[in-house]
């Protein structure tokens, strides 16, 4: 997909005008809290449970070349390959040349964002291997040439009268927006696409090192026939996903899916290990992991922000953010939206496309109340936008004019009698602005565009003026009570 | 635990925009028989300039604001989001440095919010004010999540006469002020204000009350700019009401 970080503002203010989009952005929010609420308010120590993925998260960062090496052992003894890819081009030509030795023709893909990230999907249909993404959100948004908007609802931004028009198109179906109608519809176009396909792609929700199992989760059991009907199942993952154990596992399942849509357990959790033995009626034939780096290595050599390795692509951050609520998925301009984007397109994405992400955000801490594995979103960004505004050979990231300003505000501030004295020069002029504005005078607003929709504060006679008066009469009141 | 004597912080956005929470603050604190001082010198914790990225322009402004205030016993601020940087972020800022750090802790554990002050410092809930008013508290982002305050404001204004205070819907919203962030991304920022008052608006009051200066000046001016008729004021106005 075309990377847009860089247009955020630019996007997010067109998002703000789609009332369309307003409105189901805001039911998103609303749904996702409520259930995600819900779900935890049956667990005994939410905060205890959290603590403990986070410590099964660190525990396995702080372990990782060891893990994926056991991982690595583990998958070919039951059966599997392994393959080791630096960035998204390796990954790519991998998985191709595996398709190519193997003559596939037709791709079945589950819902994966790394695929998202490495832009799989359009580097097969290069070489002319068709892709169809079978969960109903990202079928909805292959259909539509659109990237997905929300980690686990890719198609949110949409509502049933545009997926009915889109379908009755693209699926050349008579017009309905019935729900069901539209699903099964859906159903029916992927059920054969299913039975034809040489191979299923599928990302991964975890891998554990100890069996060299991949852990899978989801609702609409469209997972499930990507990896056993195909005769071929490839996995892709980011290496920060593995975990050492089946118990920590257990552990990253009791959050995740709770964090994720408010559920116990998704609809089918499946854990992979190995290939179809003798005695089973599925399963593929061949099994292909590919672990891909893609800049996470550095991401761990950094102490400070290697904690957004700990993500397990829950959304629940984007579900409370007043910032993503507004702008919407598509703002951010690629794969990973909200706060946790926010970071990971930062670091992820080349050229600084993503510098100006950690700067959209008012620092609410809405979103590490939410984290399963207590990830200190805020306090990464505070760091980000430090390595973005004081990195040498940024300057061009950020605004000469913002950093001009904060050179002298800083300086201004660090010398009282030329603050007093500047105040004192911008009061009269900040009166006449807001007096300006209080009389309706429009083009305040265009000078300063916080007065479009705010009244122009104006600044008063300071109180460290007024303070030598009230000093003498709070004084003078508490002798003489 | 009580004080004689309270140094007092006054933040920059009181001291240019709202002088006269500063003089409430000041007024609260004398009428419970504290003697007050406010060093002379005080212009900004340096906080909009450290969440813009400029870590090494506030290094400067943190060790004047240290220096300014070490003989303090006990310093009081009617701002969650100042104390948050002082106390959070100071000790971060100089971690680096052996002797400031070690007096950035120190400053932290001297540095009070006011409601915490009064309620979990001076043990007084009833100050005896009234404010005849149907309201809502807001729940400010930084004085919540990084300072815990939720309790303090709410039992003060328990205790003001005449004063009915209401729940609102998304009462942690954030306001959109975000500090820098209202300038650099304006229209994210006024549909995050308007929607926060859209709640206010919902739970049928005519005032709003607060302890975060930028939040009251974000959602302030956009009640008086839009029309809303909410009346937007500090707890220290409040509080100092007798």
């Amino acid at each position: 997909m075309q990377v847009q970080s860089h247009r955020f503002k630019e996007l997010a203010i067109k998002a703000i005008i789609d009332s369309r989009l307003q409105q189901n952005l805001r039911q998103i929010g609303e749904t996702f809290r409520t259930r995600r609420e819900q779900a935890f308010s049956e667990v005994k120590d939410p905060e205890a449970l959290k603590d403990r993925a986070r410590e099964v998260k660190e525990r396995a960062i702080a372990q990782l070349p060891w893990l994926l090496e056991e991982l690595e052992t583990k998958v070919k003894r039951v059966g599997g390959h392994v393959h080791w890819a630096r960035d998204a081009r390796e990954a790519n030509a991998l998985i191709i040349a595996i398709a190519e030795e193997a003559q596939v023709h037709s791709v079945v893909k589950g819902k994966s964002m790394v695929t998202e990230e490495i832009g799989l999907n359009t580097a097969l249909a290069r070489h002319g291997i068709d892709v169809w993404e079978t969960d109903l959100g990202e079928f909805i948004i292959q259909l539509a040439g659109e990237p997905p908007s929300h980690i686990i609802g890719p198609a949110l931004h949409k509502n049933k009268e545009e997926i009915a028009r889109l379908f009755s198109k693209k699926l050349d179906i008579p017009y309905t927006d019935d729900p069901q109608e539209l699903t099964m519809a859906a159903r029916r176009a992927l059920r054969e696409r299913f039975l034809k396909a040489d191979m299923g792609i599928t990302g991964a929700n975890m891998a554990v090192a100890e069996t060299g199992s991949v852990i899978l989760v989801e609702n609409e059991g469209n997972i499930r026939f990507c990896s056993t009907i195909p005769r071929i199942h490839i996995s892709v993952m980011g290496i920060e996903k593995v975990v050492e154990s089946l118990e920590d596992m257990a552990t990253l399942l009791e959050v995740l899916p709770r964090s994720a849509s408010g559920q116990r357990l998704s609809v089918y959790t499946s854990i992979l290990t190995g290939l179809r033995r003798p005695n089973e009626l599925d399963g593929p034939e061949e099994f292909h992991l590919i672990l891909l780096d893609n800049r996470r290595t550095e991401i761990i050599k950094d102490p400070e922000l290697r904690q957004i390795l700990y993500c397990i692509r829950c959304g629940a951050c984007l579900n409370v953010c007043p910032v993503y609520l507004k702008a919407g998925g598509h703002s951010y301009g690629w794969v990973y939206s909200g706060p946790m984007g926010s970071v990971l397109s930062a670091l992820l994405l080349p050229d600084r496309l993503g510098r100006e992400l950690p700067f959209a955000s008012t620092l609410c801490g809405a979103c590490r109340d939410v984290c399963p594995v207590k990830i200190d979103l805020p306090r990464l960004l505070i760091i980000l936008r430090q390595r973005l505004a004081e990195e040498k050979g940024q300057e061009a990231g950020i605004g000469f004019v913002q950093r001009l300003a904060s050179t002298i505000g800083s300086k201004v501030m660090a010398r009282p009698t030329l603050y007093q004295f500047l105040s004192s020069t911008i009061r009269p002029p900040s009166k006449a602005l807001h007096l300006l504005d209080e009389r309706g005078v429009a083009g305040v607003g265009h000078i300063i565009p916080w007065a479009r929709c705010r009244n122009f504060p104006q600044l008063k006679d300071p109180f460290s003026r007024k303070w030598p008066k009230l000093e003498k009469e709070l004084a003078g009141a508490r002798s003489n009570p | 635990m009580r004080y004689q004597r309270v140094s007092l912080f006054i933040p920059c956005l009181v001291e240019q925009f709202m002088p006269e929470v500063g003089v409430a603050t000041a007024r609260i604190l004398s009428s419970l028989g504290i003697g007050l001082d406010y060093p002379q010198g005080q212009t900004c914790c340096g906080q909009p300039f450290y969440k813009s990225g400029y870590k090494s322009k506030t290094i400067e402004l943190a060790k004047r604001f240290i220096s300014l205030f070490q003989d303090s016993e006990a310093i009081v601020c009617p701002s969650g989001s100042c104390v948050a940087m002082v106390r959070k972020e100071y000790p971060l800022i100089l971690k680096n440095d052996p002797i400031w750090s070690e007096r950035a802790v120190d400053l932290g554990l001297r540095v009070y919010e006011l409601s915490q002050f009064l309620v979990n410092v001076m043990g007084v809930v009833d100050l005896g004010a009234h404010w005849q008013s149907k309201a809502v508290y807001h729940d400010s982002c930084q004085a919540l999540r990084e300072l815990n305050i939720k309790e303090e404001p709410r039992k003060l204004l328990s205790k003001v006469k005449g004063l009915t205070l209401v729940p609102m819907e998304r009462q942690d919203l954030c306001c959109g002020f975000g500090g820098a962030f209202a300038l650099k991304f304006p229209e994210i920022s006024e549909a995050m204000v308007r929607e926060k008052m859209d709640y206010v608006m919902a739970a049928g009051v005519d005032w709003l009350i607060g302890i975060e200066p930028g939040c009251l000046i974000n959602m302030g001016g956009y009640s008086i700019k839009q029309g809303l008729g909410i009346r937007v004021v500090h707890l220290a106005q409040v509080l100092s009401n007798r």
